[in-house]
Parts: structure tokens; sequence; C-alpha cells
């Protein structure tokens, strides 16, 4: 996730630690705070919670195309707060399967639900190998602990 | 005139605070060689002397307070309510800044709400910007936007949209990867079986003006029909004045309409400022440039007014922005805002009238001089083209003419290599019968 | 305050705003002379409104608004500096406001004497070799000026595709680089706010068609290596272009010319005092040096012995960017300003801009640091961070700031400063009013220790309080369609009618 912020500086509560984020251990993660979940041969991206926490409330969200071609590491869809715009990347090379008409309707679910009812899209891998390279769930917690953004 | 009110004495003690003793401290940063502390201009004028030279070079111009003026071709002179010149003189409209402290700009914000509505009501569209730059670079505006959202490189466009416009869109795509293809005109108005078959699967939109550059009346809705059945949108330039009696856009399937909307309630000024008015459909809302004012409530419930969805804008998005406007004609939209609702459905639709009857009674009037034949054999609105004799040079007829008071019609060899010894004639509601008749004397006075 | 309903809400059936004229002429109808297609079914459904309700309406409405004509703008980088009645009179003179713009130029030399005047001031007063008046708008001239780049490189038979930008740019510079087909390379400001030499030989490829930077920058710092920065893109023949959103620092101290600028654009609703209008209309005439010339805008004005005309034919010119001139209006009252101020005055509106700055920054920077430079030229930025500690931060403060009658300064803006208050008070504010802000200032950093609930709920003396923005972009509501009805339950946003989800 890359932000691209007007107003959107860092404004939350500064009391608020983050060391009691929630980071569900069947999932793999990268360091711009994506999600990847294997379904069948598709595996299926959205943000963590420490992103949709960033984000604030969440207004608008733009999804790639099913049948386009990704690249890993290159903008896949943009994320919108009332603030600031998102990008969110591929977290492998491949094609779009499908994506979650849901959110597009009721944006908020991404912040209500973001590991189940506010995945974003699923992408058809072209190299397997590149999941060997996602973060696992004790990598990730380690990047959130030690402050990195 | 010097608009700094703090005395030397109080600048002084300024320095003393800061802790500096000359002002001189403060630019150290500037390097001694670029220090150039006199600027070649002359000296101040007080108020007087201003006003004086002011008058002075306003009264080198022939206004068309001082003419009978039948130039139209994209500019149009038309009536100002004295309400509107009354209400957008008050400073709480002509200088604030833009909207974005909405709690402080509840007027501002408020007026251009009403502003996106009347226009999406005179338009029959779903969504209107508070306003763009002027007319040309909406036409290019709308053409980007089409390019961007279909991702589709053949930018198809009439060559009776107004020639401004046509080099507006060809400066604006010069840095993408469009194409830009003219569909050339048969009789005055835009051929459709050429522009049939230019359109195709790689076309993102065709561009029509209505009423076009020569003033005809131009088929509409055949040509959006066209532009749909390869996917394509359909794009109309439109005359807002026209809109009190001519079909609405929204109403012949246009996906974006854009108009110079200067003509509601405010002067002609040489040209600019202009008021760029972009509508669209709800499908393309997300693609829209420029501002938008959206209605919400507070933490109290109450109705309130903000600049919305401005994730599009530059300000957030920097590269990726839908384009890179970061003005609206915020004034202009004002006193447009204020002449619609003054003139009501029932004014404009008369204002309509009035400007097609003006223009039928002279178009009339002037073909009974024997040089002068129609251009086109067309229906029209408020102006028209004629066709001169060959011994009679348009340039000299409006010297003549000239000599008299009367401004004529714009000569269109210029734009159009193609219509020599033809001017574009336009009469709006400013022009006397008794100068129309004028006109006609004088011209068949001429040899 | 009491809410102000929409004009809509108070149409009436059958109520006339506006009398027209009597036809001079026959009547026809409509149906005689155009094709029943051609014609609308009923006339646009625009509200009916009197006279009066006009007034009334748009009065009040007025009085719901902060303008520089009321409030203290201390808006960093915007210049809100006054707005002379004198430029308002002149504009609206006839023999300006009513010219058409095809009228031949025999008709309208005083126009065409005063455009070229204007060109000519503002080669001197920024050391440029000449100027387009025509861009409508800052954001324009940057359009402008980038196609002048691409036009000047391609003369020379070579791509290069990259803009330098510094990471402290306005966003229009990016925005209008990508607009142009660029892409964008971001050079990252030094310790020191400034351009880092080091960082900017890196960039600095053989793809780099131009640089695009602010002098003094938006920390409100003089670049002091200027001259060096030019010279290193001169080296590789790129360009220098300029964006003059500052040139209030610099009126009788510098030009931009001389500093190795190739191109410049102005923002004569900044500098030269002509009225923001709530949004707009502006004008961003772009300078160039001789040797630009060739490409710029066409038409131009050009003066043979004592008479003026347009120049329309110049195959290297970009093109038009605007429909006619350009904005003539806005022209004419910077034209006016200038006259008026003269060479003295001009200068010491940057002197006291200066002074006023400083003496700002001297007042308040002890309760919000200062984090890059010692002295500030027009504009500096502070940065609101030590309120973060009771949970307030610049938007909160901003928005306080309203509630003591200071519309905000720029926040979080430039990126570079975090909670960053970017504050220019401009040379046309007294120093009482100087004084007051910086005790307003103060005071709502003391209520953030104190009260900090009262920040984050401010503002509370304002027509509205703070508006649920989230809302209005989920479900955009950007037109009203409700019914035209006036009664107070209508005016209540919670009752039906008025959204037409998009």
């Amino acid at each position: 996730m890359h932000r691209e912020s007007g107003a959107g500086g860092a404004c939350g509560d500064p009391a608020q630690g983050e060391g009691m984020m929630h980071v569900p251990q069947e999932l793999l993660y990268t360091k711009t705070h994506e999600w990847i979940r294997r379904e069948g041969k598709d595996v299926v991206v959205g943000i963590t919670s420490h992103a949709q926490e960033e984000l604030r409330d969440i207004v608008f969200i733009e999804l790639p195309k099913a049948g386009n071609a990704v690249k890993r590491g290159e903008p896949a869809a943009v994320i919108e707060s009332v603030k600031a715009a998102f990008d969110i990347y591929a977290p492998v090379s491949g094609t779009i399967a499908r994506v979650n008409d849901a959110v597009l309707k009721s944006p908020q679910l991404v912040n209500q639900d973001c590991y189940s009812g506010g995945w974003l899209f699923a992408i058809l891998p072209g190299d397997p190998q590149e999941l060997a390279q996602l973060l696992s769930p004790g990598d990730y917690t380690t990047l959130l602990t030690a402050g990195a953004h | 005139m010097d608009y700094a009110p703090n005395t030397d004495d109080q600048l002084d003690d300024m320095l003393r605070t800061i802790g500096v003793s000359s002002f001189d401290e403060l630019i150290r940063a500037v390097p001694a060689e670029l220090h150039r502390r006199a600027i070649e201009v002359p000296a101040g004028l007080a108020e007087a002397e201003m006003i004086a030279l002011g008058e002075r070079l306003a009264g080198e111009n022939r206004s068309l307070k001082d003419t009978a003026s039948f130039l139209g071709a994209g500019s149009y002179a038309h009536l100002i309510p004295t309400v509107v010149d009354a209400i957008a003189s008050r400073g709480e409209w002509l200088t604030p800044y833009t909207p974005y402290q909405a709690e402080a700009s509840q007027g501002t914000l408020q007026a251009i709400y009403e502003f996106q509505t009347m226009v999406c009501e005179l338009f029959q569209m779903d969504v209107a910007n508070a306003s763009l730059y002027d007319g040309a670079s909406s036409v290019a505006e709308a053409v980007v936007m089409a390019h961007r959202t279909l991702e589709r490189p053949r930018i198809l466009i009439s060559e009776a949209v107004h020639p401004h416009a046509r080099q507006a869109v060809a400066t604006y795509v010069s840095g993408a990867k469009a194409v830009v293809q003219e569909i050339p005109t048969v009789n005055g108005v835009t051929d459709l079986e050429a522009l049939g078959r230019a359109m195709r699967d790689d076309v993102a939109c065709a561009v029509l003006q209505q009423p076009n550059v020569f003033g005809c009346l131009e088929p509409m809705a055949q040509a959006s029909e066209l532009a749909h059945r390869h996917g394509g949108l359909f794009i109309a330039s439109v005359y807002p004045v026209s809109l009190g009696l001519l079909q609405a856009p929204g109403a012949y399937g246009a996906d974006i309409a854009v108009a110079e909307g200067r003509c509601l309630g405010s002067p002609p000024a040489f040209g600019g400022p202009g008021l760029g008015l972009f509508t669209t459909t709800n499908a393309l809302l997300r693609r829209i440039p420029g501002r938008l004012a959206g209605c919400t409530v507070d933490q109290g419930g109450r109705r309130g007014y903000t600049l919305t969805l401005q994730t599009r804008e530059q300000h957030i998005r920097r590269e990726r922005a839908t384009s890179n406007i970061c003005t609206n004609e915020g004034w202009l939209a004002l006193r447009a805002t204020v002449f619609m609702a003054l003139m009501g459905p029932q004014g404009m639709q008369e204002l309509a009238r009035l400007n097609l009857d003006k223009a039928h009674y002279a178009r009339e009037r002037l073909l009974t001089v024997p040089w002068i034949t129609p251009a086109f054999d067309q229906p029209f609105f408020n102006e028209f083209a004629l066709r001169y004799d060959a011994a009679m040079k348009v340039e000299a007829v409006n010297r003549t003419l000239a000599k008299r008071g009367i401004t004529g019609g714009h000569p269109l060899a210029g734009w159009f290599p193609g219509l020599p010894q033809t001017a574009l004639w336009c009469a709006t509601e400013l022009v006397s019968k008794d100068q129309i008749d004028r006109t006609v004397e004088t011209l068949r006075g001429v040899r | 305050m009491t809410a102000e309903p929409l004009v809509f809400e108070r149409s009436v059936p059958g109520r006339r705003g506006y009398r027209l004229p009597a036809g001079d002429v026959p009547q026809r109808t409509a149906q005689e002379l155009l094709p029943p297609d051609a014609l609308r079914a009923t006339p646009p459904p625009l509200p009916e409104i009197a006279e009066f309700d006009a007034v009334r309406h748009y009065t009040r409405l007025s009085q719901r608004n902060f303008s520089v004509d009321t409030h203290f703008y201390p808006l960093g980088s915007c210049t809100m500096k006054y707005n002379p009645k004198l430029n308002e009179r002149i504009a609206a003179l006839p023999g300006f406001a009513w010219l058409h713009p095809l009228q031949p130029s025999a008709q309208v030399q005083g126009m065409l004497a005063l455009l070229h005047e204007l060109e000519q001031h503002l080669c001197a007063i920024t050391g440029m070799g000449a100027f387009t008046l025509q861009p409508a708008a800052g954001a324009q001239g940057e359009l402008t000026g980038l196609k002048i780049i691409a036009a000047y490189h391609r003369r020379k038979r070579r791509v290069r595709s990259t803009i330098l930008i510094p990471d402290s740019a306005h966003g229009t510079n990016p925005a209008s680089a990508a607009l142009s087909g660029f892409s964008v390379v971001q050079l990252r400001s030094g310790k020191d706010g400034l351009i880092d030499l080091k960082e900017l030989k890196a960039k600095l490829t053989r793809d780099v068609a131009a640089i695009m930077l602010t002098n003094p920058n938006t920390l409100g710092l003089f670049e002091r290596d200027i001259k060096t920065i030019a010279a290193m893109l001169h080296e590789q023949d790129a360009l220098v272009y300029m964006d003059g959103a500052n040139m209030n620092a610099l009126l009788g101290i510098a030009r931009p010319g001389d500093m190795g600028a190739d191109l410049l654009q102005l923002n004569l609703h900044k500098t030269f005092s002509t009225p923001h209008g709530g949004g707009g209309p502006g004008a961003g005439p772009v300078g160039v040096t001789k040797a630009l010339e060739e490409f710029l805008p066409l038409p131009r004005v050009r003066k043979r012995g004592s008479k003026y005309a347009w120049q329309e034919q110049n195959r290297a010119s970009v093109g038009r960017v605007h429909g006619w001139y350009g904005n003539a209006g806005v022209l004419v009252r910077a034209y006016t300003y200038i006259r008026s101020l003269g060479a003295e005055g001009l200068a010491r509106a940057s002197r006291v801009a200066i002074i006023n700055a400083n003496y700002l920054k001297a007042k308040v920077q002890d309760a919000y640091p200062v984090p890059y430079g010692d002295h500030c030229m027009h504009e500096f930025v502070a940065t609101a961070k030590p309120l973060r500690a009771h949970g307030v931060n610049a938007w909160d403060l901003a928005k306080r700031l309203l509630d003591y009658g200071c519309y905000a300064p720029t926040v979080f803006f430039p990126l570079i400063v975090e909670e960053a208050l970017m504050i220019e008070p401009t040379e046309t504010e007294s120093r009482e009013t100087l004084d007051q802000f910086a005790h307003a200032l103060l005071r709502i950093a003391e209520e953030a220790k104190t009260d900090p609930d009262l920040v984050r709920r401010a503002p509370q003396r304002m027509a509205v309080e703070r508006l649920d923005e989230v809302r209005a972009a989920r479900e955009p509501n950007l037109r009203w369609t409700g019914p035209r009805d006036f009664s107070p339950e209508a005016a209540d946003p919670r009752a039906t009618g008025g959204r037409k989800a998009a």
C-alpha cells in the first residue's frame, strides 16, 4: 500500500498502540500491508487491519477488471479515503480471476471486515515461486512492531 | 498607491522583535549578485491618475455599447440583469479563497451546489462540476476523459466544432497516445455518413457542436446513436442560451456535454475569463475533472456543503489526478447562478425566442441585399453564414459598416479556407430592429 | 446563524426575477423555424423566484463566507492580499468589459496596448525575455510551460521523458507533468529543506527534460544554490522551469530570469492582487527566455510603429491553450495593480511581506517550532506537532482558528514537515492583525493542553460544525432533486428528497 495524501497525516490517537493488532495466522503478507489467502488455484488479496486503520473511513475503491494481467509489486487497485488515495499492490504476478463487487457498493466493508467480506480481488498466479517470497505471519508481526510503515 | 498598511516606524519596531537590525539580514540567503532593487516599470499612480489612464485606454476601444454588433462565432453578448452585478461585486463573493475550509465557505459551497443543479437542469444531464476554465478547454477535458476512461486511441471531432476547441483538443492530447480525426461537413452540417464510416471499436468519442460553428443545427440524436453503436462516448458542445428552446444534450444521449457559459450573466470581456460548463452521466461520475460541491450533514445534523470526491484532484493524486486543474471560475459561476435564478424557466425560454426572432429577421432582411446569398440552407438558432458576391470582400464590407458604428459578420475564410467570401452573422437580443434595418440599408448602398 | 434554504426551496410557480424587453421584430414560432426534434419539450426546470427573493437569498448566502474583505487569510503560497477596488472599476469599464474578441484590431487598440505593455512590465519585474498572457490559471501555465519544454527537445530531435520535481513542490507540478506525458522523478530535499545538490546530481540523467522548482520554495526559503542548480541543468541542455507562485517574495529583490530560469509561470491572483472569486478566475502568464520565445502560444500582440496587431502565424508555437487571448478581465486588473503601485510600491510590497512573515514567525515559533531555516522570506512553515501530545492535530487547529475569526493557514503541506502549517501573511495585513493572529495561535496551543476536546470539536461558532465528508464521498449528493417546497421541514436534510444516488 502506498499513500498519496492531502490532509491525511498520521491523525490518529497517539496513545493507541500497535502491539495488539490482529494478524491471522493462516494468511501470508506483504511489506505493503496486503494479505494473501490461497483458495484453490487462486490467491485472494485484501488489506490488513493495520492498513484499514491507517486509511480510516474508506469511501471508494477502484478494482481491476477480471482478465487483466498484473505484475508483482505494481499497483492493481486504488482505495480512497476522503483525503487520500492509496495504491494496493499485486503481491504476485498473474491474471485477475475475479473481483469483490460488494466492496464497490459498500466500501466500508473493508474497514469492518478486512480479512473476509472485505477481500478485494483474486489472482490466478503465473509463477508459484513468487508465493514463497511473501511474508509469514511472524515476519509481518515483526514488521508491525518494528514500526516500519 | 501603496496597500501595505504598516508604517516605516512600525516596520522598524517589528525588525527589533524579529531580532535583526536591518531588512537585509532577512534576505541574507539571496546571493549578492542576484540582488536587484530597481524594478524597471514606471512610477506608481494615484487613484485619480490611474482612472484617467484606464479611461483613456478603454476609450481607444470601440465597445459593444457603442456599436451595433453582429459578432458571435463562439462569444455571445447577452443582457445582464443589474442584480447580477450588485450581488457579485460584494466582497464576500469576490474575495474568498477556494472553499477548502468548508465551515468558512458555506455561502460559496451552497452557491456551487445550486450552480451544479441548475446546469444539470439546463442540460438535462446527471452531474455537473463546479466549472472549468472555459468552453474550449472543457471540450478538451471531455476528450481526455473519454480517452482515459475507455482506453481507446481515436478521437472523432466534427470540423464544425469551433476551431478554438479543436485546437485545444490537439494541444491537450499531444502528450497522450491519441489520434484525432476530423469529420467533414456537407452543406454546413456534419456528414453523418463520414461519421458512420469513421466509427470503430477503437474510437473513444465523437464530438459535435450544437449549434455548430456555422450556426447550423446538427443531427445530434443520430450522431449520438452512431457513437454508441461501437461503444464510444458522445460529446456535445452546446450554447447555454439556446437551451431555453433547443433540445438538451441529455435528451439526445450525450455522455458528456460542455459549453462556454460566460453568456450567462457575464460580459464578453474580450474573450476571458470564460466559464467552462461540464456535465456528464452518473456512470462517468468518478472520471469527471474539476471540483464538485456535495451536500451532506454536519455533526449537529444540520445540512451543509463541502467539496467532495477530491481524491481525483491534483493536490492529492498529484501525477495520477484526473486533471491538473485547481481553479474553477467560481466568480463567473456565481454570476451564472444568479442569472439563471433570475431568469427562471420562462425567462430562459423567452430569451431564446427573442434571439431566434432577431436572427431570423436579420437574415431575411440581409438576403434582400442583391450581392448576398445564403451560405447554407439549414435550420439555425441565432447565427447564420452569408456568402457575398466576388466583388465584395468581407473585410472591406466590414470597414464600411464600421464607419456607421456597425460591426458586421466575422469572415470565415481564416478558419475555413474553403469558405472565402463568407461571413458569420449573429443577432442576439442586444441588436434592435432599427440597427438591423440600418445595417441592411448601409449594405444596399455599398457597390 | 440560521440555515439558508436552497434557492429551489424558495421557488414559487409563476414568480419571475427579470423582465426581458419586448421584441421589436416580427414574432415567429419556434415550430415554424426549427424541426420538432430540435426543440425541448418543456422549458428548463430552473427555480422561479422574484428579484427580491434573489437579492435576499444571495446576500444572505454571502454572509456565510469568510473572504479577504472580511477576514485574515494566512494561507501559505496563496498570497491572499487585499484586492483593490480600483482594479474592479477599471476592469468594468465598458471599453474593456464589452469588447468582443473578434473585433478587428483597429477597434481594440487600447486593449492591445494594455496587453503589450503588461507583457513588458512582467518581463521587467521577472527578468524573463517574453511572456504569453493566455493561460487561464497557474496550472494551465504549467501545462503551457511543459508543452514548450517538450517542443524544445523535439526540435533538437531527442526524446527526454523525465521531469525532476522536489518533494516539497505543489501538487499541480507532478499532475501537470504527467498530463503532458512526462514521468516524474522526485528529488528528496536536503536536511536544510533545500534542494540537495548531491541528490540532484544523482538523478540528473540524460533523460531529464527539465526541473520544476519554486524559489523561494514552499518552506519560504530561498534556494541559495539556484544558479548552480540552473547551471547543472543547462550543462545537459535541460531546462529550468520555475513555479512563480512565490513571486511575492521577490519583487525588487531578485529576478527569476537572472537566476537561470528558462520558464516561469506567474499567478496573477496571488502576487498581482486579482481577486480569488471563491475559486477563480485566475490567470497564469508564462515567461520564457528569448531562446524559447518562438514556442509561445499564439496569437501574440505585436507593435508596429504606433499600432498594435495580432501575430497569428508561427510554426514553432505550441498552439493555443485558451479559447481566445487569456483572461483579459483578470489581465486588466493586474495591469491596474502594477501601474498603481509602480516600481516603488512593488518593491515595498515584497519588503513588507517578508518583514510581516518574519515578525509573525518570531511571535509564534516557541509554541509552533519552525524546523527549517533561521529567517524566512514571505512565508514560513511551522509544525503543530507539539499539540499532538494532547491528541490535537493541525486540522483541529485550523478549525479552531475559524472560531477566532481567522481563516486557517495551509495545513499538511508541504509534505516534508509533519503537521505542517504554512503561513503567509502578505504585506497588506496590519501589525495589529498579525498580533491578533499570533494571540489566537498561542491561545489554541493552551487550549490543546487544558481542553483538547474543545479544539477537536471546533468550529463551534460558524454556520455549520464539522461536516461528514465520508458521507459526502460515499453517497455523492451533487445536485438538488427534491421537492420544491418552502417549509422548514423540507429544509431538514434528514427528511426525504434531495438525494439521487450516483
